[in-house]
């Protein structure tokens, strides 16, 4: 059975976790060194030890690695399955690149990814310039009573869940909206803007959506530079862009790099901003999915663009973190 | 001096600009719930109406939705606090070398798309409920909306509950076990009224985004709906003031629990603040006897 091999994974990585707790045990020769269960006691041992290799194991990698394995298989009708003809394939992966229909270049989709990824990192940029300079003058230049007041005014308007920011948005954007009675009233122009037909809209609704995300890495990673540094800087001459550059900057890091890492993952795997603000037009990797599961019922062809949007996201930013030098182990900290 | 005070005005400035960006189209929604209009629109404001509030009370969908998202959001309570605290006291005592991987396995949830997770969950639970005949129980859409939501919820509630773990003293619980305490006693009587702040935020923070999410729900509810994706299609259909009345109420809520969040905590400093000052008050009242006796000369 194909399906049934995913289950050898996690046993294969908890047999890895023995292995080396085992060593580590070795290694340590520590004679007051308690056991897990000896610590907690048998019953709350085992309570721990259920709960978090339910959570792990059913909610997370075994989950993961089903969607894979989907993904290399046929689209089946729920009595196939089992079947003859439910085989390994890479059919799924084979129709990204072309089109099963009539064999050209499926290059819908392939720029959909690469138009999805493109604008997730846009977005991504223009949301560190938006933050950093708030995340800066809270951290260093406010006092403790302006600061959370900011706070409490960034937090609040997260409150409101994503699909009514983007509605709101799109009262203010669309062509009857409130920016286009202005421009009209002013005389900036005589027939509506549309900005939700060339992408203005999309581009808005992320920022706008994962301000947040970003603002508070960026505030913590700022907030602990030590402000003598800062000053020493001054004092040595260097002019503002240079501390920034020279002292802030790499200081802040690896703040700035779980971020700009989160706000990318979430852009890039965003439906309501392009559901709801995007023009008819944009085609974003998600909707894709979305149609695939919900208008062609082709779980596999879904699956398996949803293991490529993961690899793309995943590649990019390993990239980028390579490029920036940072590592993975100080971004998720 | 003049310098400054243009960087001064510049960065006022930039702070009411990122502000006005925050809360503008919030507040052109809110506008647009109490115009007459049927398309929203705060401009021009042709009669007050509340209108839109009574339609939205009559929306069923929306109502019978709401029911099932504070039934998931329970339910992830439910799942994600113990499961983030038993993480949170696993993470603290495994081993150095396993701690990295585990590390990754459990905040992996926090950075995948939404849309994968939901897809992953309805995927596994098909093919795991048919394997095992569970079908009947497991796949349904309120029970994979908790399983997919608590998959990353957990993790959040993980890292709350870490940050507070930390700073556990280890030597409460020593005093404990040498005063006689079990294993079992101490975690029930000493660590989790410690944990206990961190445990309700942690289930504040469940609620709420189990509450908002969407990209993973709507594909984990299936057949079902809750507030929020029945909010996306009334969304994708068109434009309806009754969505401004109901956004009105979310932020009239978030407001108030603001407010309610920044008097409870200012109390709580100023109650800590009372009681470090009284324990220093007694440490003294402590120590002056002793450096009062008089000295034999």
């Amino acid at each position: 059975m194909s399906r049934l091999f995913v289950y050898l994974i996690p046993v294969f990585v908890i047999a890895v976790f023995m292995v080396m707790a085992h060593y580590e045990k070795r290694l340590a020769h520590d004679p007051t060194h308690r056991g897990f269960f000896d610590r907690n006691g048998t019953v709350l041992g085992v309570t721990f030890i259920a709960l978090v290799a339910f959570w792990t194991l059913f909610l997370v990698v075994l989950p993961y690695l089903y969607m894979v394995q989907e993904s290399f298989h046929p689209k089946l009708v729920a009595a196939e399955r089992g079947g003859p003809k439910d085989i390994l394939t890479l059919e799924q992966y084979r129709s990204f690149f072309i089109q099963p229909t009539d064999g050209e270049v499926n290059t819908t989709h392939l720029w959909a990814f690469f138009f999805s990824l493109a604008a997730s990192a846009a977005v991504t940029v223009l949301n560190f310039a938006i933050c950093y300079p708030l995340a800066y003058y809270m951290a260093q230049a406010g006092s403790v009573q302006k600061v959370r007041l900011l706070m409490l005014a960034l937090i609040v308007p997260y409150w409101v869940n994503e699909i009514l920011r983007a509605f709101s948005l799109r009262l203010l954007l669309a062509s009857k909206g409130l920016i286009n009675q202005v421009l009209m009233g002013v005389g900036l122009t005589d027939a509506p803007v549309d900005f939700l037909g060339n992408n203005v809209g999309l581009y808005v609704g992320l920022s706008y959506a994962y301000l947040l995300v970003m603002m508070f890495p960026l505030y913590n990673a700022v907030e602990s530079l030590d402000k003598n540094q800062i000053e020493a800087a001054r004092d040595l001459g260097a002019p503002w862009w240079r501390i920034h550059k020279d002292v802030v900057v790499p200081y802040a890091k690896p703040g700035i790099a779980s971020g700009c890492t989160m706000v990318f993952m979430l852009s890039a795997g965003s439906l309501a901003a392009p559901q709801f603000l995007g023009g008819p037009q944009t085609l974003w990797f998600t909707s894709i999915v979305y149609d695939f599961f919900f208008q062609a019922f082709n779980w596999p062809r879904g699956a398996a663009y949803a293991f490529l949007l993961l690899a793309g996201c995943i590649a990019l930013v390993m990239l980028m973190l390579r490029v920036f030098k940072v590592s993975l182990g100080e971004t998720i900290k | 001096m003049s310098s400054q005070s243009i960087i001064k005005v510049m960065i006022g400035f930039y702070v009411v600009l990122f502000f006005a960006y925050l809360f503008g189209p919030l507040m052109v929604m809110s506008i647009t719930a109490f115009n007459t209009p049927s398309y929203p629109s705060a401009y021009p404001f042709e009669g007050f109406t509340l209108n839109w509030f009574v339609k939205l009370w009559n929306h069923r969908a929306m109502m019978d939705g709401l029911v099932n998202s504070i039934i998931i959001g329970i339910g992830v309570i439910c799942v994600s606090v113990p499961v983030g605290l038993a993480a949170a006291i696993v993470m603290n005592q495994i081993y150095h070398r396993a701690r990295s991987l585990y590390y990754l396995v459990t905040v992996s949830p926090v950075l995948t798309p939404g849309v994968i997770i939901g897809i992953s969950t309805v995927i596994f639970w098909r093919d795991f409920s048919e394997m095992t005949g569970t079908r009947g129980l497991f796949y349904k859409g309120i029970m994979l909306s908790i399983f997919g939501q608590a998959s990353f919820i957990s993790a959040y509630c993980l890292l709350i509950i870490m940050a507070r773990l930390q700073r556990f003293d280890r030597a409460q619980e020593e005093a404990a076990l040498d005063l006689g305490a079990s294993y079992p006693q101490v975690f029930w009587h000493i660590l989790l009224p410690f944990l206990r702040p961190a445990l309700v935020s942690a289930a504040v923070i469940a609620f709420l985004s189990s509450f908002e999410n969407y990209n993973t729900t709507t594909f984990a509810i299936l057949a079902d709906k809750t507030l929020v994706t029945v909010l996306a299609g009334e969304v994708r259909q068109g434009t309806t003031p009754a969505l401004s009345a109901l956004a009105v109420i979310i932020i009239g809520l978030s407001l108030f629990g603001a407010i309610a969040y920044e008097v409870a905590k200012r109390r709580e400093e100023r109650r800590s603040a009372r009681i470090a000052e009284r324990a220093k008050l007694a440490e003294r009242g402590e120590l002056a006897p002793a450096d009062a006796t008089p000295q034999p000369a």
